[in-house]
Order: C-alpha cells, then sequence, then structure tokens
C-alpha cells in the first residue's frame, strides 16, 4: 500500500482486494465489453512482479470469456512469463531501446533479457504489441525509433507498433511520493517528429500507431 | 440491402434557407383565429365535426401564403419565418393575459404586435365557454381540481392545447394523394344505409373528411398560382425554372399521388403543415421517413433522373422547413417544453414487419440532413437491434460527437416486446415510430394521447409526512400520523396509498380533457389519415383508432428510490433518526438557504405586489425581501443538526452507480405509478400506460417540491427521466447506464428517457466512435430502451451562459429533444449543466 501527498494532504492509494473482488468489479462491464471487444487490461507498476495474484485473476477473467491484455517492461524470468502466457490474449510490451548501454544508463537496466523476452513471448503466439515511449534526448531519433521497428518486425507475428510521446500528466506525482522527477526540462515531441517517427516505423512493413 | 453510407456535399442554397429562418424573432399571427371564428359564427346550425371541416377549409381558402425566397419545397403557416398561429378553440385566456409579457418572457418569447393583441382581443369575446378546457374543467372531480392546484401532477399539455403526437399515414397520401382519401371515403359513405342507427355521426364525419381532404387539395392549387405569378415575374432563369417546377408539383400533390421523389417531398410537407394548421398539438412526428420516401427516391435514383445530390438539398430543404412551424405556449408550459420545440420525432434504421432491417440509403441521408442543416427539427432518431449496420451506428456516433444532441438512439428489442404487451400486433410493433420525446406507437394506426400529464412523484410522498395536508387543505388521504409507521411497510404502503389516489385523480383529469376533445375538437383532416376512422366512421377524438392510448409520465423516480431506501436505512435498519427528525429537518430545508433562484421568483412576486399597491420599492428594500426569503429561520443549533442528517443521508449508496440493492429498490419504486396506472381505460376505449420521462418540467416542477428525503433541498429540480440525480452518478459512464438498466423498461411502454452526456473528446477518433457504439449496445443488451447524449464540456456551456451572443448556434439535448441552448431558461441551464459530465469511458 503506497502513500502519497494529494493536493497537501497524505492519502492512502489503493487497496488490497482479492481476485473475487475485483471479478465483482470486472463482469458489471461484461456487456460492453461482449459489444467492443475489449477487456481487462493489467497495467502498471509491473503485473510481473505479481504472479500469484495476476495470473490467477486472468484466469478467472479468461474464464468469463473476456479478453486480457497486459501492458508490461518484460523484465522477469522466462517461467514468470510462460504462467501468464495461456491466459493473455494480448501482450503490450514496452521496447524502449535496442542499445544496451543508453537503456542501462536511462532505466538502470540492461535491456538484453527484455528483448529476449519479447522473442519468446512472440514465439508463444500470444498477440504482441510493441510499443514505445518517444523521450526527447532518449530515443526521438529515426534510427533509434527505426532500430526498435526493425526488431520489432523480425519478431514472428509482430505486427503493430504504438508509438507514445513523451508527457508530463506524471510531473506532480513524484514529489508527492516524496521523490525527485528527474526529467523536469523535457518537452513533449512535437507533432512533425512524431509523424517522422511514425515513418520511419511504418518503413519496416510494421502498422504503426501514434498513441496507444 | 445495399446503401451508401458516405455524406454528401451541403448544398449553398441551405445556409442561405437557415439564415433567412432566424433572421427575426418569432412572431404570433391572428389570421387562422380569425378565419376560424368567422367560420364558427356562420354554422353554428352544424354539428361540431361538420363546423370542424369548414373552418378547415375557410381557413385553408383565406389565410395568407407565402414563398420563401429560394425554397424548393414550399408550404408556410405564417407569414414571418417561425411564427405561429393562434388557436382560441382550445384555450385563449392566458395569451390574453400574457400579451403583454409574452415578448420578453425568458423561456421561448414571441414578438406580439399591437394589431395582432386588438384584433385576438376581438376574436376572444366569441370563445368565452366555447373551449375544450373550459369543458376539461368542467368534467373534472373536485378532488382533481385540488390535486391540480396543489402541484401534485399537471396535464397542462392537452388541457390547453389540441392534442397532435400521432404519425399519419404519410405513405398513403404519397401513393394515391387526397383524392384517393376522399375516394375512399365516398365509397364508405356509398356503403352507409340511411337506415343505420349511426347514420347521423358516420355520414357526417365522412362528409367531413371529404371536406377537410379537398380543402387540402385546393390550398395546394393556390400555392401553384402563387408560384406560376413568381415564376411570370422572375428574370433570373434558374429560378424561374424552380418556381415553374414547384407550381408543376403544387398542381399534382398532395391531390394524387407522387411521381417523383421532390413530388414526394412537396406532399410530405402539406401533409405535415396542414396537420399542424388544423389543431395546435406537438408532437405531430414524420417518423419512418427514410422508409416510405424510399421507393420514391429509388426509382428516380434508378432511372437516372435525380442524383444523390439533389435527393440530398430536398432531404435538407424539408429539415429546414420543419423549423419553420412554431407554436406559442403558456409561460408555465413554456418552462416545461423549452426551446421552441414541436417534438417533430423522425426516425431511421429498424425493421419491416418481417423483421428484416432496412436501413437505406435514405437512413444515412437523414443523418447527413441533420448535419447539414443543425437545427433543432426534427428531433432525429434512430432505432437499434441485433441487426442493425454497424456502420450505420458509427454515422449516427459522428453525428452525437457534433454536439447536437442527435440522433437519440431506441432499442428494438425492448420497444418491440412492450407494444405487443399493450396488444398491438407483432407486425404493427416492428414497424414502430417514436411520437415526441421517446414514445413507441405504429404510425396510421394509433391515437396514443403520448403525453397526457406531468406526474410528481415526490409530492405524494411530502403528503405521507403530512398526513395528507398541504398549506393547510386535505389534499391527500390521510394515512396516519408518523409515530405509527413502525416497520417500513407500513411506511412504504402509506406512500403508495397515496400514489394510487392521485393516480385515479391523474386519470379523472385526463379522461375529463379526452371527453372535452372529442365533443369540441374533433378533427376530420387528421382523421382521415389514420386506420380506421373512415371505415368506424368515426373521429380520432371519438374513438376512431385502432389503437388508443393515455400515455402519462411520472418523474422523480432517481429522488424517491434514493429516498425510500435512505428511510429504510437511516430510520428502520440503523434506527439513527425517526420520521420526525426527517421531517423537521426537511421543513427546514435540511438547516440551508432556500434555493436563490426560487426565491428571486418569490422576491419578484412580491414586488409586483408592493407595486401593486402603489408602493414605492428602493434596491434595498428589494434586498432584504430576497435576503429574509431565503435565509433559513432555524437555529444554529437545529440546522446543524439537520445538516447532520443530510451527510449522514449523502453518505449513503445512490441509485446510478450499479448498486444492486438500490437499483432494485428504484425498479420497485418506479413500479408504484407504471403498475397501478395501467389498469385504467380512458373513454376512447384504449388502456393507460405509463411513460418514465419529464421532458423539461423536472426543472419547474422541481420547482414546487419541497426537500425530500434524498437530501435533495427544496425547490430545486428532480431528477430527470430515469436518469439518475444530477451529479450522484459517480461510478462512470457504464455503471450509470447498468444502474438504468435494472429499471423494467418494458412495462414504461409509453417511453423512458435516459440522458448521459459527454466531453468531445469521449468520442474522439474512430476508436472514440467504436466505444461509444459499445456502450449503447451494451445499454440496449441489458434492456434498456432510450438513451441520448450531450457532447459539450460543461466549461463551454458556462461560457454560453456568460457569453449567449457567442453560442446562438449551441444546440444541446434537454429531455426528449434538443434545443438551443442560449434560449433556455437560466435555471433549465443550471440544470443541464449540473447533469453529470463523464470523463471518458
Amino acid at each position: 500500500m503506497q502513500e502519497m501527498t494529494l493536493a497537501g494532504q497524505t492519502k492512502t492509494v489503493g487497496r488490497d482486494v482479492t481476485v473475487g473482488e475485483v471479478m465483482e468489479e470486472i463482469i458489471r462491464d461484461r456487456p460492453y465489453f461482449r459489444r467492443s471487444g475489449g477487456g481487462v487490461t493489467l497495467s502498471g507498476g509491473e503485473a510481473l512482479c505479481q504472479p500469484e495474484f495476476a495470473v490467477a485473476l486472468l484466469k478467472s477473467v479468461k474464464n468469463m470469456g473476456i479478453n486480457t491484455a497486459i501492458e508490461t517492461t518484460g523484465y522477469a524470468s522466462k517461467e514468470v512469463i510462460a504462467s501468464y502466457l495461456p491466459y493473455l490474449d494480448t501482450v503490450l510490451m514496452d521496447i524502449k531501446h535496442t542499445d544496451g548501454e543508453k537503456h542501462k544508463s536511462f532505466t538502470g537496466r540492461d535491456n538484453a533479457k527484455i528483448l529476449e523476452n519479447a522473442r519468446f513471448i512472440a514465439e508463444s503466439g500470444a498477440r504482441l504489441v510493441i510499443r514505445t515511449p518517444v523521450i526527447p534526448t532518449f530515443n526521438d531519433t529515426v534510427d533509434e525509433i527505426g532500430a526498435i521497428a526493425s526488431f520489432a518486425a523480425s519478431l514472428p507475428g509482430v505486427r503493430e507498433l504504438h508509438l507514445l510521446p513523451y508527457h508530463r500528466i506524471g510531473t506532480d506525482k513524484y514529489p508527492g511520493l516524496g521523490r525527485e522527477y528527474t526529467l523536469p526540462d523535457i518537452r513533449p515531441p512535437s507533432d512533425e517528429r512524431m509523424s517522422e517517427l511514425l515513418y520511419a516505423v511504418n518503413r519496416t512493413g510494421l502498422k504503426g500507431q501514434i498513441g496507444g | 440491402m445495399k446503401y451508401y453510407t458516405e455524406p454528401i456535399q451541403k448544398s449553398p442554397r441551405i445556409p442561405f434557407l437557415v439564415e433567412q429562418l432566424y433572421a427575426k424573432a418569432p412572431e404570433i399571427e391572428a389570421d387562422r383565429a380569425v378565419l376560424l371564428t368567422e367560420a364558427y359564427r356562420a354554422n353554428e346550425d352544424k354539428p361540431i365535426i361538420m363546423k370542424r371541416a369548414l373552418a378547415f377549409r375557410h381557413i385553408l381558402e383565406n389565410i395568407p401564403i407565402t414563398i420563401r425566397e429560394r425554397e424548393l419545397v414550399v408550404g408556410a403557416a405564417t407569414k414571418a419565418p417561425r411564427g405561429c398561429q393562434v388557436f382560441p378553440e382550445y384555450s385563449f385566456e392566458w395569451l390574453e393575459s400574457e400579451f403583454d409579457t409574452v415578448a420578453t418572457r425568458t423561456a421561448d418569447p414571441f414578438y406580439i404586435s399591437e394589431d395582432t393583441k386588438r384584433t385576438l382581443h376581438e376574436v376572444y369575446k366569441y370563445w368565452k365557454g366555447k373551449t375544450t378546457s373550459e369543458l376539461a374543467s368542467f368534467y373534472m372531480s373536485p378532488e382533481t381540481h385540488a390535486a391540480i392546484e396543489h402541484n401534485i401532477f399537471t396535464p397542462g399539455n392537452y388541457f390547453y392545447n389540441g392534442i397532435g403526437h400521432l404519425t399519419v399515414q404519410y405513405e398513403k397520401v404519397l401513393k394515391v394523394g387526397y383524392a384517393g382519401i376522399i375516394a375512399e371515403a365516398k365509397e364508405a359513405l356509398d356503403r352507409l344505409n340511411p337506415g343505420d342507427a349511426d347514420y347521423a355521426v358516420r355520414g357526417t364525419f365522412l362528409r367531413a373528411v371529404i371536406i377537410s381532404c379537398g380543402a387540402a387539395c385546393d390550398y395546394a392549387l393556390r400555392y401553384a398560382e402563387l408560384a406560376d405569378k413568381q415564376a411570370r415575374e422572375c428574370s433570373e432563369p434558374i429560378r424561374k425554372r424552380e418556381l415553374e417546377v414547384i407550381a408543376a408539383n403544387c398542381r399534382r400533390v398532395p391531390m394524387h399521388g407522387a411521381t417523383s421523389f421532390y413530388e414526394a417531398c412537396q406532399s410530405f410537407w402539406f401533409v405535415q403543415m396542414l396537420l399542424q394548421i388544423e389543431s395546435s398539438g406537438h408532437s405531430i412526428s414524420p417518423g419512418r421517413f427514410d422508409q416510405y420516401m424510399y421507393p420514391y427516391y429509388k426509382r428516380d435514383l434508378d432511372e437516372g433522373r435525380l442524383t444523390r445530390e439533389q435527393a440530398q438539398e430536398l432531404m435538407d430543404c424539408v429539415w429546414v422547413k420543419l423549423n419553420d412551424l412554431n407554436k406559442v405556449r403558456d409561460a408555465a408550459s413554456a418552462e416545461g417544453f423549452a426551446g421552441y420545440s414541436l417534438f417533430q420525432n423522425l426516425i431511421a434504421g429498424g425493421q419491416d414487419k418481417y423483421g428484416r432491417d432496412v436501413t437505406n440509403d435514405l437512413s444515412f441521408m437523414s443523418i447527413t440532413a441533420t448535419e447539414h442543416v443543425f437545427l433543432p427539427q426534427p428531433s432525429f432518431s434512430v432505432r437499434v437491434w441485433n441487426g442493425t449496420p454497424h456502420e450505420f451506428l458509427i454515422r449516427a456516433a459522428e453525428l452525437t460527437r457534433t454536439g447536437i444532441g442527435f440522433p437519440a438512439y431506441y432499442n428494438d428489442e425492448v420497444i418491440i416486446p412492450a407494444l405487443q404487451n399493450r396488444g398491438l400486433s407483432l407486425e404493427d410493433a416492428r414497424e414502430y415510430n417514436i411520437i415526441g420525446c421517446v414514445e413507441p406507437q405504429k404510425a396510421g394506426k394509433t391515437d396514443g394521447w403520448h403525453d397526457a400529464a406531468f406526474f410528481n412523484m415526490c409530492r405524494p410522498l411530502e403528503l405521507v409526512f403530512s398526513n395528507g395536508e398541504d398549506n393547510g387543505a386535505q389534499v391527500g388521504v390521510a394515512t396516519g400520523k408518523l409515530p405509527e409507521f413502525d416497520t417500513f411497510e407500513k411506511f412504504y404502503d402509506a406512500y403508495k396509498t397515496q400514489m394510487n389516489y392521485f393516480i385515479s385523480l391523474l386519470v379523472n383529469a385526463d379522461n375529463a380533457i379526452d371527453m372535452a376533445h372529442a365533443e369540441r375538437c374533433p378533427l376530420p383532416f387528421q382523421s382521415s389519415m389514420v386506420d380506421d376512422c373512415i371505415g368506424r366512421g368515426l373521429s380520432l377524438q371519438e374513438g376512431g383508432a385502432v389503437y388508443n392510448f393515455t400515455g402519462p409520465q411520472g418523474f422523480g423516480i432517481a429522488n424517491m428510490a434514493d429516498a425510500l431506501y435512505a428511510i429504510r436505512k437511516l430510520v428502520y435498519e440503523e434506527k439513527k433518526y425517526t420520521l420526525c427528525q426527517f421531517k423537521a429537518a426537511m421543513d427546514a430545508n435540511f438547516g440551508e438557504e432556500l434555493d436563490g433562484g426560487y426565491c428571486r421568483k418569490l422576491t419578484e412576486k412580491a414586488v409586483a405586489q408592493l407595486v401593486a399597491e402603489g408602493k414605492h420599492v428602493n434596491e434595498e428594500e428589494i434586498k432584504r425581501i430576497f435576503l429574509s426569503m431565503r435565509s433559513n429561520k432555524a437555529s444554529e443549533a437545529e440546522k446543524a443538526e439537520y445538516r447532520r442528517l443530510r451527510e449522514d443521508i449523502n453518505a449513503l449508496p445512490k441509485f446510478g452507480n450499479d448498486i444492486d440493492d438500490v437499483d432494485t429498490f428504484a425498479r420497485d419504486i418506479a413500479y408504484t405509478y407504471t403498475k397501478p396506472l395501467q389498469q385504467y381505460k380512458n373513454p376512447r376505449g384504449g388502456t393507460y400506460q405509463a411513460g418514465l420521462y419529464p421532458v423539461s418540467a423536472n426543472v419547474p416542477l422541481g420547482a414546487q417540491t419541497g426537500a425530500t428525503p434524498d437530501g435533495r433541498l427544496a425547490y430545486t429540480p428532480v431528477a430527470d427521466g430515469v436518469s439518475p440525480a444530477a451529479g450522484r452518478d459517480v461510478n462512470g459512464p457504464t455503471a450509470g447506464a447498468n444502474s438504468v438498466s435494472r429499471l423494467d423498461h418494458f412495462i414504461a411502454s409509453n417511453g423512458t428517457l435516459y440522458n448521459m452526456k459527454f466531453h468531445p473528446t469521449a468520442l474522439a477518433g474512430r476508436s472514440g466512435l467504436e466505444s461509444f457504439v459499445a456502450l449503447v449496445r451494451g445499454y440496449f443488451d441489458q434492456k434498456g430502451s432510450h438513451v441520448q447524449f450531450n457532447v459539450v464540456s460543461r466549461e463551454t456551456l458556462r461560457d454560453a451562459q456568460a457569453n449567449p451572443e457567442k453560442y446562438r448556434s449551441l444546440v444541446v439535448r434537454v429531455a426528449g429533444y434538443s434545443a438551443l441552448f442560449t434560449t433556455l431558461s437560466r435555471s433549465l441551464q443550471d440544470d443541464i449543466i449540473a447533469r453529470t459530465e463523464q470523463k471518458g469511458f
């Protein structure tokens, strides 16, 4: 459970829930999922960090005939990932950079395991969509995005890549959590830049889109 | 079925026609009233139905006619655009007493010249004692008068006006013309035997039909002559040619069947307009325009006589004309139906009588016409069922996204069985269309009386708390003193007792009005286009239709569900408060100041009274009166206690958040209105069926309702339709929709109304449209009957209040209809802003 400062007041964010409780909420929207083809997406933090709960939940959701997806960094052991895959229709996975050094210096983690896992997921047959946050000074060049796209295009069955332009909606959360926001001066990429990058993605044969 | 789904370019003619229509404020004209009175005077010796036919003919022979600049479809009820005629045969005293305020009032003002005032004043001398409203008043029981006086319900609509609220057999006029209908009436007349006991009634009715239909044909010929004359005088060759075609059209239709799409449009328009010269009823609804017009469109297109662009322009012209009709209502009703709306509901898509989807080109082009014209009429609706093409709903969602408030979405999967349950055949039910706001019926066979009254479900609960007394008078049943209700069941039974009592009085009021219309205003022209009037030899008003209903609306369900839930929890389960404590708190408005708008009105009245007494009232004095009305007289300790109770109420679960316990309760509350009502019969041989929607009456009637146990403050608006109370559905759109779908929409077969409101961003992009369509589908899968949307930001609406001049064309969805936001009263504007705005999916 996390506490944070919101509008000057300390507030507990989130609550402990059981799979059963979450399912009760989910089935309320089943009529709309049925019509939209939508469903349940486990998102961040990192859902791969809570395999026991997440897998049980995904299993229940699938049993209800509802589509499932996960948004993930893909940073986990193969065994953990393998335990999720039978209950996932779609994996939305971040690939932030193909260059190991640069990846490590910005995220604190090497990307070798991530790239390996991407291939592992693609080969498992799940629908894999690659997502790349476009962050000026980190990866917003045609070469860098092009390299990610080429890698993604080399994965079996991967057709889509989403470019997510950097946004500043989370700026206030960091001080609220007592953490430093390390990119205070970065501005969202321009529309022109985003279209250049989209072109670089589409050139690899993938279907690119801006926004998720 | 293959169809053309793409938008079509707008003709430059359309913006011109729209601008011309809105160049001036609408005006009241006296011609019809004068001609009507002349005809009545000349025919005092005739039976009423004959008098009506001869008056209709006299009006159509003499009323001024006009062809507006550049229009292709002609026929106007008034000289000035958007003007209105008046109908003294229904009621007139209200207008006479409002002569000097009707031009300046906030809701739907109309200009009236001094000359017109004088003329109408003369005319009105004839009508004293002869109107439907006076006769209806005579027929009502004393208890009913008391209930109306104490604002339990209001049957104002048909008490003061014509009935309207029907869809006639447009397709029949398109096909055989009035010549065909006259021939049918003559045949029926020939079959009558002078020795029949009912010869007098049936024979006279049929002769009245023949006269009325003949008058319609001659009226069109006047337009043919006018168009010819203008063509001769026109030096501009293109317009000259247009006028010649208009003249030719008016020579053929509506006398004969239409031979082209253009003639069909012209024929349709004459029918639509003439119905509204015959009587003052509103909600005369075109219905399934895309269906009955399609054969003419298809043939012209196939034979290469018409392009899609031309067809679109003609449809757009019809759409503009639907805004040329207008109606003046009394000041109070104008607040309840605000926005100059005539509720001419036109619906696209759906099934044919065999259950096949019949979405066609014209269904899509109806959406395009609404986009092109972008005005409050027609009230545009779409039918949705499992077989509705996805692309049709996506196009509809695109229209929703513009923020015009159209279309309203209707669910075949609820409405068809609901109508069957009321005795319609399966084939008829499948062909339903919507009347006015949300009321389904089978066109050309039904006299539905769909908007028969507004019933405020909050008032009977107030009377439970006061043992049936209101302002010192015993208006309701003496159900007992509060301490006697030692179980919730006893308390709830008392509410049901009050409900049952007032429902019986509501029926008494409607039946009295029904009788008055049959006796004083039978309508032979209207009746000629509804089965089985000619066959039975009876006007609609006397029971000539195949299906007869009376549909009064209940509203305040969300408030009553939350209120009774609060009482059950806090008084009977938790035993935290007594009923007497609730009563004390409500009497003191929960310790809060009284509603500002309400006090402003009280102050205006008090000041007017003082001024009338010859007193001088300065600013200071006005302020003092206002503040004294507003301030709460309770002691600080009492205020604190009342506020604490209200906080406890506010903390309870509320309807609109997908909470099964509360929603099930709401379903049961709705039954206290819908179930007792359906056992009653009307004088036309039909039954009562409930609707659950308030048009915009939730605001003015809320201003007559004290604080309620759901924590609603005194004189503030009551919840609209079946929607959750404003601001209380806080769990998002799908939770709200789930709650509303838990009500029984089948039994409320006169229609339910659910308002949702979105930021335009919620529908952005293709994915926004897809989510939106899924929401509508998902709600309908759970058996909701109707849903409509306002797509506009709260900020935009606030800005429109501050700078109305910038937002003259801003259309919002009010209730069963859309209206120009800036023409609405301030309190209704506030209510629209307060309805929960959903941020997205």
